[in-house]
């Protein structure tokens, strides 16, 4: 019985392919969103669990020089020879334009266990191979087809390596290198008995795979601000379905009428009614994983760029298929489904047998109704602000934005109704006024159409706010602070200090560049010794400070920090700092650091000498006439025989930072735009859904003498209205919403605060795109009803008859 | 499962008894010298490493008694396997180093291994003064000048549990095993060289982790280069250095064939220092009883017989755990032997799966 029961709840389908189209587009759509970001959420995991696991360096300490220089291999040797399992590993990066490698290479003889050094393809490897020049390179496929540095050794392709990198014996690596000192030491995690502890054997500095910076750490709010855009096309995804269904309820009064007064039980007829929607919701959900794949693997390169740029995170630039990630996103698409059927299915177990079969307008609210509506609303928003302002967390920002979007979404239809009611009272002539009351009328039947709108919209200019502000006062900054005309570096001490002789009657000034790992106020960060120079002093913007804290800074009385530990920690100047055990000095002031995710603290050249004396400037920044800086780049690079990338200018900074910037914001910009273009979709949905039950409506009007192409011109006068009025509110949201993203979730995920600039230009753009869509939108129903028979409008008085 | 690249490494230097024979001891030996008949040494020069050659070994085992009488074994080997017939220094060098260490207790076993690259520093063998060490291990010559390196050495090294310290002093000359020094290791000629010292007598300490204990007792050193001394076929071997109550001992070794017969060698050496080499069949090792230990069956009670010299002893394990749990597992540990020869030694067994 429920056989028959759902083939003839299924051939509703058969006759309205477009409804179907609709529903099935719309489950689609929001699946792919989803599911495409959750699978560039899950790629990005993986690759971080890879990179984490490379030689163990998830579980292993290391030993490494404080001033990040390498260790000396007679030092290794020593460790060794008085009993220690450490393990060198040197590491490096191969460039070549814009191909570049990161190469690791270890020492498989004495690399601890824990290492886990890297399984071998079942193409085996030639061992003597790769311990003997040219030796072997291995790597994952995706990096041996990327472009990679010329005269590499053969590469043996595997796949336990993370992305962009290549793991050699330490032999080879020191050979492509030319480097013999290992770069830092791996520390076996059980020592032999009866060794002094390693503390005393070395001066080398000891750290723990805690204390290091963890990309999963410092990305966790970049796929976090990724899972909210999926989240967000979910729901808007579900309004379309949610339509749809409802639309479909309506339509199926009869037949199901029919089919209980046949003798199905309300139990069947729901079984039915579920198997219909779990069918349905496979298909479409199938569809939509196909489509969300699709999605990620066009959007993937992008995200690799923005992770790679802003928190050196490498990520493979193409995806890789899990089940899991399918599996999970059908089970959301058929939970979506359900929740957007509970309306219909719930009203279908209450239908009366005997009950007209007559479609009721759809989901008429009671005015009752919208004030309960209204008064959430209100408390959402109120909700929405106290978070933002008190919260003080990742998680209460994104709660923030939550309850304003669920807050301005449900004010929205009460909103509307009255601005269209207020309207209405200055229309001139009945047929304005009707065109009003009818669309007020509509309200309750389009209402989640146009939330879905209201959210698209502002989101969309909630997040290009914030880039642009972000990318304005970014440039900004880049320009003060990026002053020196030359920036070089030396590859030792000695060639440092032969170098500044060098340049010093040939320059302005020679800025020496001088910086050591720290703990600062327990976090991972760096202490950079800087000369006081008219070029620090005027340039950097101190965005808080003491008086005098330039003059304070060079007696070496004091420390800048920078902003993001300045909040992390929560100080403020005046607090003291500890840069170094029993170094501590007042905080002078802070300055805004972008792009930076570590903590950092500045002292003069002086003070960071006493605390690492034997760590020697090898950067220098140098000022000279901008005319005279190419020439000088070019006799360092020829004359001092300094690697091209030792010597580099002002412009060429600036133009790789906003390149880095423009690409990390690439994919708001396109999820912004698809979010926009599902939100299109629920509004036509809702329009035809409308459309069919607003005959009723219609007929009278047309009786009275208008024709049916005006009446197809008001139908959509009324989408352009209702999207534009729509717009009109999305605009202060999207406004909160670029403030709370500014200053509150840009801060606790980052910990930097920018001043928010308007750009209207983007917003008059962005109003154009809305007016485009709602035209879209209305395209097919006003087409529809222009056309429509006049027999069907006929029709309306022979049923009232 | 896939082999890991450490795990790959250690097939590399020291393989597995599979058709490459134990060790990975059968391989080819493209561009690796040979050795030649007749050997000719030349000290204190080859008491150091031979680069042009495949493999080479240092490899000492000790008979130790406690004050109380309890009897325990030490060993210290360092092995050098060379990826290619020279030497370089820094990271290119293509000289690869492992050391075995061991220490057994009549109900304990304790085994360490280390290894290294040479080039830097970490591992190697030098002839003058004489010195072998990887990492923290060495075995250093504590000769005085005029005397041979080797007839006074102090060895150290340290694992898991255990470490072992010993000062070892002999006046007795070298032993050329074979044909003066050219041993031969299978019927198809294949060969190495091979003299040992064994007349050491010592004296240390082992520690245990219950404390240090002093010991004395006896020591043989092995010395033994070539680049590929096993047949393909061959897949171990069984290896004893015996020294009996008389002063007299005996080296005696049988490699296991898949394809033929046992191939087996002795060197009988006399209380003077005077030295009888056997030639294959002369020497035949007989398992009496196995012992479980590591998941499989290994016969730790032999008989030896060497007819020659009406020699017929039984050698049985002090310990028959005494299982090397290194990247290339064997058995290595001290014997007691009784019959018409009663005394000690040490007892080595390769390529039992």
């Amino acid at each position: 019985m429920i056989g028959t029961a759902l083939f003839t709840l299924l051939s509703h389908w058969r006759r309205h392919p477009g409804q179907f189209a609709m529903l099935v587009l719309g489950l689609a759509l929001a699946t792919a969103l989803w599911s495409g970001v959750q699978a560039i959420n899950a790629q990005a995991r993986a690759a971080y669990a890879t990179a984490a696991a490379t030689l163990g360096q998830d579980r292993l300490d290391r030993l490494q020089s404080p001033d990040g220089r390498p260790v000396p291999l007679a030092e290794y040797v020593a460790l060794r020879r008085a009993g220690y399992l450490v393990s060198p590993v040197i590491s490096g990066e191969l460039r070549a334009g814009d191909a570049r490698l990161r190469l690791l290479g270890i020492d498989p003889l004495t690399a601890p266990p824990e290492a886990n050094t890297p399984t071998l393809g079942d193409a085996g490897l030639d061992l003597t191979g790769f311990f003997t020049a040219p030796g072997l390179l291995l790597m994952t496929q995706d990096t041996a087809t990327a472009a990679l540095p010329p005269d590499l050794p053969p590469i043996r392709v595997t796949d336990t390596i993370p992305p962009g990198a290549a793991l050699a014996d330490i032999g080879t690596a020191s050979r492509l290198l030319g480097q013999s000192d290992p770069s830092y030491l791996l520390v076996a995690p059980v020592q032999p008995a009866h060794l002094p502890l390693l503390a005393t054997a070395t001066t080398l500095q000891r750290v723990a795979p805690e204390q290091r910076a963890d990309p999963a750490q410092l990305t966790d709010s970049f796929h976090l601000n990724l899972t909210a855009f999926g989240l967000l096309a979910f729901a808007v995804g579900l309004f379309i379905v949610h339509a749809a269904i409802g639309l479909a309820f309506e339509q199926r009064r009869a037949t199901i009428r029919t089919l209980r007064a046949l003798g199905l039980p309300l139990r069947s007829l729901l079984t039915a009614f579920g198997l219909e929607l779990a069918v349905l919701g496979l298909v479409s959900g199938l569809a939509g994983l196909i489509l969300g794949y699709a999605i990620a693997a066009a959007l993937m390169p992008g995200v690799a760029g923005t992770l790679r740029g802003l928190y050196g995170a490498d990520l493979p630039g193409t995806l890789s298929f899990d089940p899991a990630w399918a599996g999970a996103a059908l089970v959301m698409t058929l939970a979506g489904v359900a929740i957007a059927a509970a309306q219909a299915m719930g009203r279908t177990a209450r239908l009366p047998i005997l009950a007209t079969a007559r479609p009721e307008a759809w989901g008429q609210a009671s005015a009752r109704l919208m004030r309960g509506q209204a008064m959430v609303a209100v408390v959402l928003l109120a909700a929405s602000g106290a978070l933002a302002l008190w919260g003080g967390a990742l998680i209460t920002g994104f709660g923030a934005v939550a309850c304003l979007f669920l807050g301005a979404a449900l004010l929205l239809p009460v909103t509307l109704t009255a601005l269209l009611r207020l309207a209405q009272r200055r229309a001139r002539g009945p047929l304005g006024e009707w065109l009003l009351a009818d669309t007020r009328q509509q309200m309750p039947g389009l209402s989640l159409a146009l939330m879905a709108l209201l959210l698209a919209l502002s989101a969309n200019i909630g997040v290009s706010t914030m880039v642009g502000s972000f990318r304005a006062t970014f440039v900004g900054w880049l320009d003060q602070r990026l002053v020196a005309e030359l920036y070089v570096t030396a590859p030792t001490p000695a060639e440092a200090a032969r170098l500044h002789a060098y340049l010093a009657p040939r320059t302005d000034a020679v800025l020496p560049v001088v910086w050591a790992d720290a703990t600062l106020a327990g976090r991972p960060g760096a202490v950079y010794g800087q000369a006081d120079h008219a070029t620090f002093r005027d340039h950097w913007p101190l965005i808080a400070a003491l008086p005098d804290a330039w003059d304070r800074l060079a007696t070496g009385d004091g420390v800048l920090i920078n902003e993001q530990l300045a909040r992390f920690a929560r100080l403020s100047p005046g607090d003291a700092l500890t840069i170094a055990p029993g170094v501590s000095l007042p905080i002078l002031g802070v300055y805004s650091d972008y792009g930076n995710p570590q903590a950092q603290a500045i002292v003069t050249l002086d003070r960071f000498a006493a605390i690492h004396p034997d760590i020697a400037p090898t950067r220098f920044a140098l000022r000279i006439a901008p005319d005279r800086a190419a020439g000088l780049a070019s006799i360092l690079r020829d004359d001092f025989g300094l690697p091209a990338d030792a010597v580099i200018n002002q412009t060429q900074i600036k133009r790789f930072s906003v390149d880095v910037f423009d690409q990390t914001f690439q994919i708001t910009g396109a999820l912004n735009l698809l979010t926009l273009g599902v939100a299109g979709f629920a509004l036509l949905t809702g329009l035809v859904t409308l459309a069919d039950m607003r005959l009723a409506q219609l007929a009278p009007v047309w009786a009275l003498g208008i024709t049916r192409a005006r009446l197809a011109r008001f139908e959509w006068a009324r989408s352009l209205i209702l999207a534009g009025l729509t717009f009109a509110l999305a605009l202060p949201v999207g406004l909160a919403l670029a403030w709370m993203l500014l200053a509150v979730i840009n801060v606790q995920a980052f910990g930097w605060r920018l001043p928010m600039q308007v750009f209207p230009i983007d917003a008059a753009r962005l109003l154009g795109l809305a007016l485009i869509a709602a035209t879209l939108a209305a395209a097919l129903p006003a087409l529809r009803l222009a056309r429509i028979s006049p027999s069907r409008l006929l029709k309306v008085f022979a049923h009232e008859a | 499962m896939k082999p890991s690249l450490y795990a790959a490494l250690l097939w590399l230097i020291a393989g597995q008894a599979t058709a490459q024979g134990f060790a990975g001891l059968g391989t080819e030996a493209a561009g690796f010298s040979i050795p030649q008949s007749p050997a000719i040494f030349d000290f204190p020069a080859d008491h150091g490493p031979h680069p042009g050659y495949r493999i080479e070994w240092w490899y000492l085992t000790a008979s130790l008694t406690g004050p109380d009488g309890t009897d325990y074994g030490a060993q210290w080997t360092l092995f050098r396997s060379a990826l290619a017939p020279h030497d370089a220094q820094g990271w290119d060098g293509s000289q690869l180093w492992m050391g075995h260490a061991g220490l057994t207790t009549p109900d304990r076993h304790f085994s360490a291994e280390r290894l290294a690259r040479g080039g830097i520093g970490q591992a190697g063998v030098t002839a003058e003064p004489f010195a072998a060490w990887i990492d923290d291990w060495a075995m250093t010559s504590t000769a005085p000048a005029g005397a041979d390196a080797l007839d006074a050495l102090r060895v150290t090294a340290r694992g898991d549990g255990f470490a072992h310290d010993l000062a070892l002093t002999t006046t007795g000359p070298l032993i050329f095993h074979g044909q003066a020094g050219y041993s031969v290791k299978s019927a198809q000629g294949q060969a190495s060289y091979y003299y040992s010292q064994p007349f050491y007598s010592l004296s240390g300490t082992i520690t245990l982790n219950d404390g240090v204990i002093p010991v004395t007792g006896t020591a043989w050193l092995d010395r033994e280069w070539s680049s590929q001394p096993l047949s393909e076929t061959q897949d171990g071997w069984d290896w004893v250095s015996l020294q009996f109550d008389d002063g007299a001992r005996l080296m005696g070794f049988t490699l296991r064939d898949r394809a033929a017969p046992s191939f087996t060698a002795a060197t009988w050496i006399a209380p003077d220092g005077q030295s009888q080499s056997y030639r294959d069949g002369a020497l035949s090792m007989t398992p009496l009883a196995q012992s479980r230990v590591a998941g499989r069956d290994v016969p730790t009670t032999w008989r030896i017989e060497l007819p020659d010299r009406a020699l017929d002893v039984t050698a049985s394990a002090i310990n028959p755990h005494s299982w090397m749990d290194v990247s290339v597992p064997y058995w290595e540990g001290p014997v007691r032997v009784t019959g018409t020869h009663p005394g000690r030694g040490y007892l080595e067994m390769t390529g039992y799966e």
